[in-house]
């Protein structure tokens, strides 16, 4: 049988910009969590601070990389539709009118 | 068993099932069974990957680890979490543009290569099985406190939903069910976290006046002369056990045994004895609970419970109302005590005793890791940490029932959005699994027998009507994982195998009743494995599924889209590789040693999670089999077109 996907779609002008800000955004993502990671391994007792109301440092850093994974996703999404927006030529260089 | 926990649980599946033969027509092609036809929604099918990615593991396996051992159960949260960024981010556009049905056919979608077809199909369907297992045992686990059905009765009838589910309208109706559950699952999670901070802490919580809180006696006791002397003439020492540096003694009173833990004062010689909870099985076979027979009456107690809450004890330590800040802060606390509980089991008078003994705990090494994962621990013990964190990071990407949802919806930005939901929505239940664990630690609702049971109990503390719910949604938590991995393995063996590497497959409608047909063995095998596997510890073996998804698949997608030297035989090499290297390690790990009955510091492989060596090994194999193998085969990375 042929072999072709689901649906198809037609090429994609902006796959390229999207496979590098992907690259850059996963990097970022991917060294704050080495930094919770190395903290636990290196100083866990740091874990313990007391930043702000009461929360340590495990609470406010667990939260924030749960919080951090959804604003990296939405600067991502919008990023890729203005792009693509542009390449369609939908919108002006330079962001909206 | 209540009239209220059947009725919902009946209406549930009813509904389950309306939507399946609903949907039916829609299944008559392969593209419609396999992928939905790609219509769904992005929205419908972001909420719909969050039900199908918050398991058993996630609801019951996390609560209950939080609720046992604190932040390091939130651990798995942030991980499972993380990996949804190298989805988003690596995988989520270029699969779908790529893929039809099925994982291997992104992958292979630039070589049509026949290693590559088989191995990837071969990782879909081991890693499917590895979640499956947990999935079905955690049914089994849910069944009988809901419906007062045996295990095994739990399991077939899982399987027998699952099953109709899927043959009847594929992915179409599985989407639906797992969008169902995915909003069901939110809505009520938060439900519970707000009558948790509504009730606030205690340090005698009775459950909202349902369950009186027990009060565990200390006694005080001196070491003289090489043997223990108690202070109460009331108690007898009929028997002292030492089991890896801790010490049991077991006592009698009014002709009633009870084990005791000791807890010496090097300073003073003094002893203090813990009262515990124990299991026996007596050298005749007769299993006691707590020195009596063991019936549905005499059960072990629920336990969890904080000794003080900011350095405050007794009615004034009661807090009522809290915001979400102020509880963590209070639980947090270094002036706040929490008793947990961990087991010991020894052999005693011919029979087997388990001792369930109180450990005391200070707010602030709750919310930090360090109880379970030894963060402080020896060498190996936080590479343990750092492989654990790496597998959780990589394996979501990797795993195929995840994957296929990208072809469930119209287009690649549609797969991006989609993500992006589910990232929201997965988020946020994360954020309430700490709430929900931390919960049932300190509401007295840990089943010391089965800590997966924690939110569940948590909820029948509220009443019938929360706990039947939340019974109900986990229980739905099941069949739409279990249904997503079934017809993940259903694509892999009748798309990939019977039709792109065999080429028995002559036409749709054959491989849509190849589908069905795998579907209903799957689910089968699943029912068996379920049942064997009873008693197993779940988070363990989705641990395992993630180490071998991201050994296996995910040194190739990466690969594939960002390395131009890859090649077909460089990718079945590294898929073979990290298939074989994550269960081997995991067969000679010290958890299986453990399993086997054997000394888990003699097993070969010092590591519990294989991932920091196979992940590696996986992208090194890919490396030089592509190099040495890359004047012979078609390479290249994915265009825009």
């Amino acid at each position: 049988m042929l072999h072709e996907p689901a649906v198809k779609t037609g090429p994609d002008p902006a796959f390229l910009y999207k496979r590098r800000l992907g690259a850059w955004m996963f990097l970022i993502y991917a060294f704050v969590y080495t930094g919770f990671v190395v903290i636990n391994l290196v100083r866990p007792s740091a874990m313990e601070k007391v930043l702000f109301g009461g929360l340590n440092l495990a609470v406010v850093y667990g939260f924030g990389l749960i919080i951090f994974a959804l604003i990296l996703a939405l600067i991502y999404s919008q990023a890729c539709e203005r792009r693509e927006k542009r390449l369609r030529g939908e919108e002006p260089r330079g962001g909206r009118a | 068993m209540n009239i209220l926990s059947i009725g919902l649980f009946v209406l549930f599946v009813a509904f389950v099932l309306g939507i399946s033969f609903y949907f039916a027509g829609r299944a008559k092609s392969a593209s419609g069974y396999y992928a939905a036809g790609g219509r769904i929604h992005w929205g419908v099918n972001g909420i719909a990957f969050a039900g199908d990615y918050l398991s058993a593991a996630s609801f019951l396996g996390i609560c209950g680890m939080i609720a046992t051992a604190g932040y390091d159960g939130f651990l798995y949260s942030i991980g499972y979490l993380a990996g949804w960024i190298v989805a988003l981010f690596i995988v989520a556009e270029p699969l779908k543009r790529l893929g039809k049905y099925t994982f291997t056919d992104a992958l292979d979608a630039n070589y049509n290569h026949r290693g590559i077809k088989l191995m990837a199909a071969i990782s879909t369907l081991l890693v499917s099985i590895c979640y499956l297992i947990p999935q079905m045992v955690g049914a089994g686990v849910l069944v009988t406190p809901l419906l007062g059905l045996p295990h095994a009765v739990g399991v077939i009838l899982v399987g027998i939903i699952v099953i109709t589910i899927v043959a009847t309208a594929g992915m179409t109706s599985t989407t639906y069910v797992q969008f169902i559950k995915g909003g069901l699952l939110l809505i009520f999670s938060l439900v519970l976290v707000t009558v948790v901070l509504i009730r606030g802490l205690s340090t005698k919580p009775d459950q909202g006046g349902r369950v009186p809180f027990r009060e565990y006696r200390t006694l005080s006791a001196v070491q003289a002369e090489g043997r223990l002397v108690l202070g109460d003439p009331s108690w007898q020492i009929a028997a002292v056990r030492e089991v890896k540096g801790l010490r049991f003694v077991k006592l009698l009173s009014e002709g009633r045994e009870s084990w005791w833990k000791a807890e010496p004062d090097a300073a003073t010689g003094a002893v203090r004895l813990l009262e515990s909870q124990f299991t026996a099985r007596l050298a005749d076979g007769t299993p006691t609970v707590n020195g009596a027979p063991a019936s549905k009456e005499n059960a072990l107690a629920t336990v969890g419970n904080m000794e003080t809450i900011a350095g405050k004890s007794g009615d004034e330590a009661a807090t009522g109302s809290l915001n979400p800040f102020k509880f963590l802060s209070l639980v947090g606390d270094p002036g706040s005590r929490v008793r947990l509980w961990k087991n010991a089991s020894f052999d005693d008078n011919g029979g087997r005793v388990t001792v369930y003994y109180p450990v005391f705990a200070a707010g602030n090494k709750i919310l930090r890791p360090g109880q379970r994962f030894k963060v402080e621990g020896t060498a190996t013990d936080r590479i343990d940490f750092l492989s654990l964190m790496l597998a959780l990071f990589l394996g979501t990407a990797a795993l195929p029932h995840i994957l296929i949802r990208y072809y469930t919806v119209p287009s690649p930005a549609a797969a991006r959005k989609s993500t992006i939901v589910a990232i929201a929505a997965i988020g946020f239940f994360y954020i309430l699994t700490l709430f929900m664990g931390l919960g049932a630690m300190t509401n007295g609702t840990v089943n010391l027998l089965d800590d997966n049971m924690s939110a569940p109990l948590l909820a029948r503390s509220f009443g019938t009507f929360l706990f039947s719910m939340i019974s109900a949604i986990a229980f739905a938590t099941v069949l739409g994982t279990v249904s997503g991995l079934i017809i993940a393995a259903s694509g892999a063996v009748a798309h990939d195998l019977l039709d792109r590497y065999a080429k028995v497959i002559k036409n749709d409608k054959q491989k849509v009743t190849a589908g069905k047909i795998v579907a209903f063995a799957v689910g089968a095998l699943a029912i068996v494995l379920g049942i064997l596997f009873k008693g197993v510890n779940v988070t363990f073996l989705v641990g395992l599924a993630f180490a071998v998804a991201a050994s296996a698949n995910l040194p190739s997608i990466v690969m594939m889209l960002f390395w131009k030297r890859t090649t077909a035989r460089g990718i079945t090499a590294s898929i073979f590789v990290g298939v074989s290297s994550s269960i081997g390690l995991i067969l000679f790990s010290p958890t299986m040693y453990e399993l086997y009955g054997k000394d888990p510091l003699t097993a070969p492989f010092p590591l519990k999670n294989p991932g920091i060596v196979s992940i590696p090994l996986s992208f090194l194999t890919l490396v030089i089999i592509s190099l040495l193998t890359r004047t012979k085969a078609k390479t290249g990375a994915p265009t825009a077109a």
